[in-house]
């Protein structure tokens, strides 16, 4: 368990504050609030993960900390930098590696990393070398004097990640940074991101869908939605805190029939929730539990079509605080297995 | 058999990349990345920078260049050498009853209308020198499109997280569409020259005086279409307004025809024009005709056009720019 390590590891260094955030809120026209009341903070040297649905208030509050969108209220000090009075300064400690691609496509790799570069004020001398130092880390010194309208979309990513370092950056914010990349090409982000950590002890701040994602990169986890903190934590802590397994059992019969409560008289069941035709069980034990189960539905007339205990992951946990699997959110509800699922859940989690 | 070859080059490279990574982690100490730098902090530094990104796009692509050039070149060729209004008068002697009119006559006062009416011996040249304006407002007007770009392509973005001056941002795009447009200009002004342009007056300072004058027009109307465009992110939206006002600008203008045809409602109009202005400070120079206005009067309207615009354009777009 590598991540219980690096959670133990963290846990016992004197962590030192490098992003403090408090109550950041931001809300367009005066009335939708996409990020709302957001505090945490981040400690040097870690890569913290902000996990949440499309829409949930992640791009926003990296726009806020990137100093792209002022803040409606709140505050926050980045480097020990204050987000609203100072900026220039922050600018200067951050780097960002955005989520689209936003090279000029009429300029070279080469060209457009120094562009950054001039964006700093980096003197020529110091930019040129670490410009094509950047490129090689990211393996792209030899197309770095092709335009970059011949280049993949990985060599693209890339290419943000090589911009995104020019200054030295304190802390590296990364959108998304393997969003609609091909398998080799997300492991070789992920190898780049690891050593950045790991060599240079860089702060990395990134948002991601992708739940395997953050479990492998990341020291830390906050489950945002609807704008609002769900959670924070190691995705060891995270993992854990469900508590126990659980066991999804599919029936024939819809709403009607509710065996909820005879389900929760079950020996070390934790709880139950009904969904359609879904019971959600949590247990101590799923092994133990599953046949008291199908027994207790069997009696109460329910026929069960299908059955399967879940082992705590990454998957459950941000099932169980934002109500919406994450692969309904990829497969955009069409070829989920239960289309209507995520909305009723998240309905009934917010009563 | 494939499978085999992949894993092998798999292995092969995942080596390779090992040992790119011990080199690399073997010369960190010394590496540029882990060097400190003073930076330029200056307020206005990212600016050349910007701007040279805009030149670069438009060397790098002599297509553009040359596309660019076929509208003023087909204006020139075909509207300004067939307004020949110097023909009017045919080249030959009148003959009315009780009046007859020699050539040399006729020639004379054909000399006189035309010198009068557009300054110089022939519209080709009158006109010619209008272009110049016209191209050079062509090109201010691009400069808003390409903000709109930047703002949709992420560009903008990029450059907001950056402590790249705030004001640099659209006197980047001000500083390329004067550069650009001065040089379009310089461009034709030779074709018109090929093409028979009246090169009797032309000196040194009149060039420089004229190519001041355009400078300080493009200035103030880049200025102008980057503050219409900071907050738009549709080029339709953009592309409309610069059709909308590009004709409009050079027909109102004393660019193609003077000042003195057109009806009583429509000189107000061409006398706020800059336009008008840049147009005439090219006349005066270029062909020494006598002007619309003296020439000092002519470069403070400019002068103050500019300066007004760049000093708005930077304070608005300065202040949407951070929302």
């Amino acid at each position: 368990m590598p991540s219980l390590e690096t959670a133990q590891l963290v846990k016992e260094q004197p962590r030192k504050e490098i992003l403090n955030i408090q109550d950041l809120t931001k809300s367009f026209d005066g009335k939708t609030r996409a990020v709302d009341g957001v505090s945490f903070t981040v400690f040097e040297g870690e890569i913290f993960g902000f996990l949440g649905p499309n829409g949930a208030g992640k791009s926003t509050t990296i726009n806020m900390l990137t100093t792209i969108l002022r803040p409606t209220s709140g505050s926050a000090t980045l480097c020990g930098y204050d987000l609203i009075k100072n900026p220039a300064a922050v600018r200067r400690s951050i780097g960002v590696v955005p989520q689209e691609s936003t090279a000029d496509d009429d300029l070279s790799g080469l060209e457009n990393v120094l562009l950054c570069a001039d964006f700093y004020g980096i003197p020529r001398r110091v930019s040129q070398p670490r410009a094509w130092e950047l490129l090689e880390l990211v393996e792209l010194h030899k197309d770095a004097r092709r335009k970059i309208s011949t280049y993949s979309g990985g060599m693209r990513r890339r290419l943000e990640l090589a911009s995104g370092l020019i200054n030295r950056p304190k802390i590296l914010f990364l959108d998304e940074p393997t969003l609609g990349l091909d398998v080799q090409t997300r492991a070789k982000v992920w190898e780049y991101i690891r050593r950045l950590k790991e060599e240079f002890h860089m702060t990395l701040f990134m948002t991601t869908h992708y739940l395997d994602e953050a479990d492998n990169l990341c020291d830390r986890i906050a489950i945002i939605d609807h704008g609002k903190i769900l959670k924070i934590g190691s995705p060891y802590e995270l993992k854990e805190s469900l508590g126990g397994d659980i066991i999804e059992v599919d029936v024939q019969e819809e709403e009607s029939l509710d065996l909820s409560d005879a389900l929760r008289q079950i020996k070390h069941v934790l709880d139950v929730r009904k969904n359609n035709s879904e019971y959600r069980i949590k247990t101590e034990f799923g092994e133990q539990t599953a046949p008291d189960v199908m027994d207790v539905l069997r009696l109460g007339g329910a026929t069960v079509t299908r059955i399967s205990i879940v082992k705590p992951s990454l998957d459950q946990v941000y099932l169980e605080y934002t109500g919406r699997s994450i692969r309904e959110e990829h497969a955009d509800s069409s070829t989920g297995r239960r289309p209507t699922h995520g909305r009723g859940m998240s309905m009934r989690m917010r009563r | 058999m494939n499978m085999t070859e992949s894993v092998v080059t798999g292995k092969s490279e995942e080596a390779e990349s090992e040992k790119r990574l011990q080199s690399m982690a073997a010369k960190q100490s010394l590496s540029a990345f882990e060097q400190e730098t003073a930076l330029n902090q200056s307020p206005l530094h990212g600016l050349w920078a910007l701007t040279n990104r805009e030149l670069k796009k438009w060397y790098k692509t002599p297509v553009i260049l040359i596309l660019s050039l076929i509208q003023p070149v087909i204006w020139l060729g075909l509207f300004g050498k067939a307004m020949n209004f110097g023909a009017i008068f045919t080249g030959s002697s009148f003959n009315i009853p009780g009046l007859s009119i020699p050539k040399s006559v006729i020639d004379q006062i054909a000399a006189q209308v035309m010198q009068n009416t557009f300054g110089t011996s022939d519209y080709f040249s009158f006109f010619a020198a209008g272009m110049l304006s016209f191209i050079s407002l062509f090109m201010a007007m691009q400069s808003g499109m390409s903000v709109v770009w930047d703002r949709r392509l992420g560009f903008l973005n990029k450059e907001l997280s950056t402590p790249l001056a705030r004001g640099a941002i659209p006197l980047g795009k001000v500083f390329s569409s004067i550069l650009r447009g001065l040089s379009q200009a310089a461009i034709v002004l030779i074709i018109a020259i090929l093409l028979g342009f009246d090169v009797s007056h032309i000196t040194v300072t009149g060039l420089l005086g004229t190519f001041a004058g355009l400078f300080l027009m493009v200035m103030g109307f880049s200025s102008l279409f980057v503050m219409l465009a900071v907050r738009s992110t549709s080029q339709d939206t953009q592309m409309m307004i610069v059709n909308l006002l590009s004709l409009p600008l050079l027909f109102a203008s004393n660019s193609m025809f003077p000042v003195k045809f057109m009806p009583s409602w429509l000189q107000p109009i061409v006398l706020v024009n800059p336009v008008s202005y840049a147009t005439d400070i090219s006349r005066q120079f270029l062909l020494g005709s006598p002007g619309m206005a003296p020439l000092w009067f002519d470069f403070l309207y400019l002068g103050s056009f500019a300066l007004i615009m760049v000093v708005l354009g930077t304070i608005v777009s300065r202040r949407l720019l951070s929302r």
